[in-house]
């Protein structure tokens, strides 16, 4: 069936276009863009007064299968992701069994066809089990349809095994994704160190158990030429040290989650263990820090972390809560109504870091791009529509969300995803 | 006097005027407690929990024998006997004690903002007795009503809290309220257990604790957890003992009516020397005496309708 997006506002980064045009999709491909295209055997989808987008792609999600089905299913955070407005999800290999072999990745692959309403591409996991020892067979996994490497959830402690993945990486170039965090500087710590650690008595995570492997890695990067990406940066110093080794030409990328730019560790008074992350709610200064990295492109990409927890789990003392936050269905939002609607970022921006430098950064060749024999998976957003976020209403099997009853303008509309619609909230 | 809370989780939410409050009300108290008959009926038909999720013999005595003195019933849960034990929730567990429609309940939990939590479902008053390394309200209400007793005026007093300030809720609580009431707060002790981001509390910091000592009104030692040591955040118990004990000689710093305070159990020889530990300059067991009469009163403030 063939699909016509008409009278929207088409921005596409990677070509430059920010024009009122006409998309034709025909087959899960776009075929053409013209500023009048007639069909009368098309769908019509009138975008007037709407952005239109390359599909936005969250490149840091957990979807909890196989192992934790209660939390999340491949089925339902891909309906989540599509409510969200994203057509492409990467899932982290933590799940039980690890994703550490071709068995579970062709396993997430096939449930995904069957199942799944947007696309999904597992990331697998650095090391066998995630325990940090032992490298996976990255080809074999790269082959079964790994997209990149991560032992996120742990962090890779090992630098002799962080050398060598990045050293075995380049056989097949794909980003190493690392999840940085010092554990005997981080211990049992359940929020930002500082004065609000202190003020709430909750134990500390000090900001250098990120930096100093932000460190370890770029320098790892430097020397492997390897593709490194940072997975959640959250603090001043690691932003300030991307820059260095940005400058000075490592093959780095990172991302920066929704709750790190908007949220700080003050808001812990409450005691929510929805706020209770990896790495921790920060203070003031790192936000604005990762606020302007956002804005001047040294972060890259905005991905949402999506933690799916039961309600069981998180009712439950701070301490003893499990660490994430639900973050599919609100990201864009958030991201619209605090920084594209306020002016800190541009529309354009915003697209470059949910779509154009995700696929490019995860080499998807077709993805990220609104150009004629590109994927047809489209993002169509209200800038000006209204929301008041319900996390009864989520897609998500989980509602660990902090954002409850915000309100926020801005929103993601329409979700098309190789050219079928898989979500029309216009 | 109004004292118009439902809870008392932390002094971080009360005003001077509550803290003035409470302390006149225990004032009032402790008259009862040298009476031959030690029982007054004003929390008649009142129910309260004891719900200690911590080992705790001094504060969970005094709150019940605060609750008899007032003719409330009390009862004790012990967390060791319970169905914690199976595996059952805090809030499960609150959930079940709140269907036997208690008036307050009284909570010591090892994890920071658990009477917080407990808020958020609960009808009944919830008193924090201690979370994790967060407050201890109580403690310092009993240190402030001695402290008062003692030395008067709060404003013209020198106070240094010296130990593992880092961990201590008892530390915490009194930095929150003797700040408030305008006292000059000096912290001491190992720098790994005292953060300079204390500062931010409007306290100063003194790592030497000659010179933290020095013109002191008050000194109020924490008792050191032993189970810290080896964890790195001071050498060994030795080397502790040479710096933080305090000692008669270091004492000479202080004001020559300098009084000692300690929250308790004392670990004698380490942190506090035997020979001070029971001379008249310690007021250690004034402050258990006094924690029975703050606790009537914040029973009977929470309670008894007392200024509502």
């Amino acid at each position: 069936m063939k699909i016509l997006i008409k009278n929207g506002r088409v921005i596409d980064p990677s070509s430059g276009i920010d024009d009122t045009l006409d998309i034709l999709i025909e087959k899960g491909k776009i075929v053409d863009i013209k500023a009048k295209i007639e069909d009368s055997q098309a769908k019509i989808i009138d975008a007037t007064r709407l952005v239109v987008a390359p599909g936005f792609i969250d490149m840091h999600v957990h979807l909890r299968e196989p192992g934790r089905e209660d939390k999340e299913t491949i089925e339902t955070g891909s309906k989540a992701a599509a409510k969200g407005g994203f057509t492409t999800i990467c899932c982290m290999p933590n799940t039980n069994p690890v994703n550490d072999n071709r068995g579970v990745t062709e396993y997430i692959i096939s449930e995904a066809k069957r199942k799944a309403v947007v696309n999904v591409y597992p990331v697998a996991a650095i090391s066998v089990g995630s325990a940090g020892k032992e490298l996976t067979d990255m080809v074999d996994l790269r082959d079964a349809g790994a997209i990149a490497f991560s032992d996120d959830g742990e962090p890779v402690s090992d630098s002799n095994l962080m050398r060598r993945a990045l050293e075995y990486s380049r056989l097949i170039d794909v980003p190493i994704i690392d999840h940085c965090e010092d554990k005997s500087l981080s211990q049992n710590g359940v929020m930002n160190e500082g004065f609000y650690s202190y003020l709430f008595g909750l134990t500390g995570i000090p900001p250098a158990s990120e930096e100093i492997m932000v460190v370890r890695d770029l320098i790892l990067a430097e020397r492997t030429k390897a593709k490194l990406h940072i997975a959640h940066i959250s603090t001043k110093g690691s932003v300030e040290f991307l820059k260095v080794a940005k400058e000075k030409g490592v093959r780095v990328s990172a991302e920066v989650t929704p709750h790190h730019l908007i949220l700080t560790d003050s808001c812990l008074e409450t005691y929510d263990t929805n706020l209770k992350v990896k790495p921790p709610l920060r203070s003031k200064s790192d936000v604005d820090a990762l606020v302007d990295a956002m804005k001047n492109g040294l972060i890259d990409v905005i991905a949402s972390d999506h933690a799916p927890h039961t309600e069981d789990e998180k009712n439950v003392e701070f301490d003893f809560a499990p660490f994430g936050i639900n973050g599919l269905e609100t990201a864009i939002s958030l991201i619209l109504d605090h920084f594209v609607n306020k002016g800190v970022i541009s529309i354009q921006r915003c697209i470059e870091l949910f779509s154009t430098n995700p696929a490019s950064i995860l080499g998807l060749k077709n993805k990220g791009k609104i150009q004629v024999g590109a994927d047809a998976d489209i993002t169509i957003l209200n800038l000006h529509k209204e929301i008041i976020v319900d996390k009864n209403k989520f897609q998500s099997k989980s509602k660990n969300t902090p954002f409850h009853g915000w309100r926020l303008r801005g929103a993601p509309v329409m979700t098309i995803v190789n050219g079928k619609i898989v979500w029309d909230e216009r | 006097m109004a004292f118009n809370h439902k809870h008392l989780l932390g002094i971080k939410d009360l005003n001077k005027e509550d803290i003035l409050t409470i302390l006149d009300t225990a004032e009032s108290f402790r008259e009862i407690s040298i009476r031959e008959i030690k029982k007054v009926p004003t929390l008649r038909g009142k129910t309260i929990i004891n719900l200690f999720y911590e080992p705790s013999t001094r504060t969970r005595s005094s709150f019940e024998i605060a609750a008899k003195r007032l003719s409330a019933d009390i009862i004790n849960f012990n967390s060791s006997v319970s169905s914690v034990a199976k595996g059952e929730t805090l809030k499960d567990t609150v959930l079940n004690l709140e269907a036997m429609r208690p008036d307050a309940i009284i909570i010591r939990h090892p994890a920071s903002g658990a009477p917080y939590f407990l808020t958020t479902f609960c009808k009944s008053s919830v008193i924090n007795a201690g979370d994790g390394t967060h407050e201890h309200p109580t403690q310092a209400l009993l240190d402030a009503l001695t402290i008062r007793q003692m030395k008067g005026d709060f404003s013209k007093l020198k106070v240094v809290i010296a130990g593992d300030i880092l961990h201590s809720r008892v530390a915490k609580s009194n930095i929150f309220l003797l700040t408030k009431m305008g006292a000059k707060v000096v912290l001491s002790g190992p720098p790994p257990l005292v953060p300079p981001e204390f500062k931010e509390f409007g306290v100063e910091i003194d790592y030497n604790f000659d010179n933290a000592l020095k013109d002191a009104d008050v000194v109020m030692m924490l008792r050191i957890q032993r189970e810290r040591q080896g964890k790195n955040f001071f050498p060994s118990l030795r080397e502790y003992r040479n710096l933080y004990s305090l000692t008669p000689e270091k004492m000479k710093n202080a004001k020559k009516d300098a009084i000692i305070m300690h929250p308790g159990p004392i670990n004698r020889g380490i942190e506090l020397s035997t020979d001070l530990a029971d001379s008249s300059k310690s007021v250690i067991l004034k402050q258990v005496e006094n924690g029975i009469a703050v606790r009537m009163a914040i029973l009977y403030l929470l309670l008894g309708g007392g200024g509502k």
